[in-house]
């Protein structure tokens, strides 16, 4: 810095809601400057042709949409299942007074959330080659239900674990003061109320699953077996547009949409009620 | 039931010790709850009143020391503790109602899942109790749409419908508004004058002086001063007693600051020098800095 510096004449300071008022000015500016450029630059026709073609969609949404849907809920729903029961077993477990336990169900939480879902799949692909004979009933069900539940089992275990900690200690001091042994205190009073809680968190996972049971593409499926993304790619590439994913896209939104405003109402009812 | 003798006891508690870490709360307390008789407990907060209490039904397990609840040893690690809670009933300061069930299925839960009643039997039973605490008309409502009142009444009435044998009660009227205090306490009254063996955590002096068979003076982790009420509360012999009662009884005459020399004198010795500093390090720095200057 040099030594010899100039006094700046006293510049007139904006009031702070000016100054508010000139960065939201700024912030509207970029906006339509954005869509602006997006509007001219664009080629209208290139993108309707590739994401919106009007035969297409036709095409996509007679030719078998319906089933992809119904196998996309039929997996999520399976795995939804197995997950929340392994998952409160799996919870229980990690609370238990019986120290191995509490081990196997970390172990098992761990390694489940840590590893990438389609791993999981792909092991469950491979696993009729690797052990002859090996059959999951309900192909290809059972094993879409089995390879996601497990991997749901693991996130919902420690939501459910949470849930359970949840509950006030004197609910428990309840139960037992009224002679409850300490399963029937569990089952009665300890879990209903976790359950409640953690409700919004538990449709949250089940909108994961819906997306995650796209990764069903690695089993190898016949036709009947494909859900939505599966569908809508193998349309996509034998047509060379990318109009029958977008359409599958949507599908998806129609399940989850429904669930994550059902997850708001129930977050504000909670918050109401406490 | 056996035909009650008069004056059998039901509890027996001999040299009961119970400590949390390093801090004694019980420091051998001895007392026998007879059948039929109302003890209250009072005493400073921090006296360990409430610990007393939840020993009895093993809430806090004991350090050492025996209690006898019907002539079986509570404190034994073989005792079938479901068994004995389910001849107490408990009611709580924080009333704990289960708040995902109504009121009627509060009263009924444990009467089906643990005495195998059926439910019809579990719900008549829960409505006569209900209509005892004047609730009758609230058994579909929820915990939460209760006042507070109405919540510690209807926890009497959960408590009372497992037809127990003896009631305690943890400070039931200290978490409530002062003006639901006395709907809780005409229902304690009542069942009281119906013969019920009570245990009776309390702040309520009028409630221990005029429904009390016995009055338990805790102080200090040990039992100071026990009798008649009139004795206990109205001719207290024992100093710590009389102190007790006075700040209670009359708090707009207080001494500024005697709260405090009570407290440092039951603690005496339990707080290191060096946190006394740090607690007041101005004082500290003033009084060295004068030294210095004198």
């Amino acid at each position: 810095m040099s030594a010899t510096h100039t006094e700046a004449p006293p510049k007139k300071k904006l009031s702070p809601r000016r100054r508010a008022q000139r960065i939201r000015w700024v912030q509207y500016a970029v906006l339509v400057g954005v869509a602006l450029v997006i509007a001219f630059v664009a080629d209208w026709g290139q993108i309707q042709q590739q994401f919106f073609r009007s035969d297409l969609i036709r095409t996509t949404l007679t030719e078998g949409v319906g089933g992809a849907l119904k196998n996309t809920i039929v997996y999520t729903a399976g795995a939804f299942v197995i997950g929340l029961l392994l998952g409160t077993v799996l919870a229980l477990m990690r609370l238990s007074s019986v120290a191995p336990y509490r081990w196997i169900a970390t172990i098992w939480i761990e390694f489940f959330r840590g590893l990438p879902a389609i791993i999981v799949f792909i092991a469950f692909g491979l696993m009729s080659l690797a052990f002859e004979g090996f059959v999951i009933p309900y192909d290809p069900y059972g094993t879409v239900w089995v390879a996601l539940g497990l991997v749901a089992s693991a996130y919902m275990a420690e939501t459910i674990r949470a849930g359970i900690q949840a509950v006030p200690p004197g609910q428990i001091e309840a139960a037992r003061s009224l002679g409850m042994p300490s399963g029937v205190a569990t089952r009665k009073i300890v879990l209903p109320q976790a359950f409640r809680v953690i409700t919004p968190p538990l449709t949250n996972e089940l909108i994961l699953l819906v997306k995650d049971s796209s990764l069903v593409y690695v089993l190898g499926l016949s036709a009947s077996g494909y859900e939505l993304t599966k569908y809508g790619r193998q349309l996509s590439s034998d047509n060379a547009s990318l109009t029958p994913l977008v359409v599958a896209g949507f599908c998806y939104l129609i399940i989850t949409l429904p669930l994550s405003i059902i997850v708001r109402r129930m977050e504000a009812r909670q918050k109401k009620e406490r | 039931m056996t035909a009650p003798t008069p004056a059998a006891p039901i509890v027996e508690v001999t040299d009961l010790h119970k400590s949390f870490g390093a801090n004694d709360v019980l420091r051998g307390l001895s007392a026998t709850i007879r059948q039929g008789e109302v003890v209250c407990v009072i005493g400073p907060s921090g006296s360990g009143k409430s610990t007393f209490l939840r020993c009895i039904n093993l809430l806090e397990s004991p350090t050492s020391g025996s209690i006898k609840v019907g002539g079986e040893e509570v404190n034994d690690p073989d005792c079938d503790i479901d068994a004995i809670r389910r001849n107490m009933g408990m009611v709580f300061q924080q009333f704990n109602l289960f708040p995902h069930l109504s009121v009627l299925e509060n009263c009924t839960v444990a009467q089906t899942t643990v005495l195998k009643r059926s439910k019809d039997e579990a719900q008549a039973k829960a409505r006569e109790n209900l209509e005892k605490v004047g609730l009758s008309e609230k058994e579909d409502a929820f915990p939460a749409q209760l006042s507070g009142g109405q919540q510690q009444r209807v926890a009497i009435a959960r408590a009372l419908s497992m037809d127990p044998k003896l009631m305690l009660f943890d400070e039931p009227t200290s978490a409530l508004d002062p003006e639901l205090v006395g709907d809780v306490l005409s229902v304690m009254r009542r069942l009281a004058s119906e013969g019920m063996t009570m245990f009776v955590v309390t702040h309520e002096m009028a409630f221990a002086r005029d429904v009390a068979d016995r009055v338990i003076f805790m102080d200090g982790g040990v039992i100071v001063e026990e009798g008649a009420p009139e004795q206990v509360i109205g001719e207290p012999t024992e100093e710590r007693t009389k102190v007790f009662l006075q700040r209670v009884l009359d708090p707009t005459h207080v001494e500024a600051g005697a709260e405090d020399a009570a407290y440092a004198k039951r603690h005496v010795g339990e707080v290191a020098a060096d946190d006394v500093d740090e607690r007041h390090p101005a004082t500290h720095g003033r009084n060295g800095g004068g030294a210095g200057r004198g």
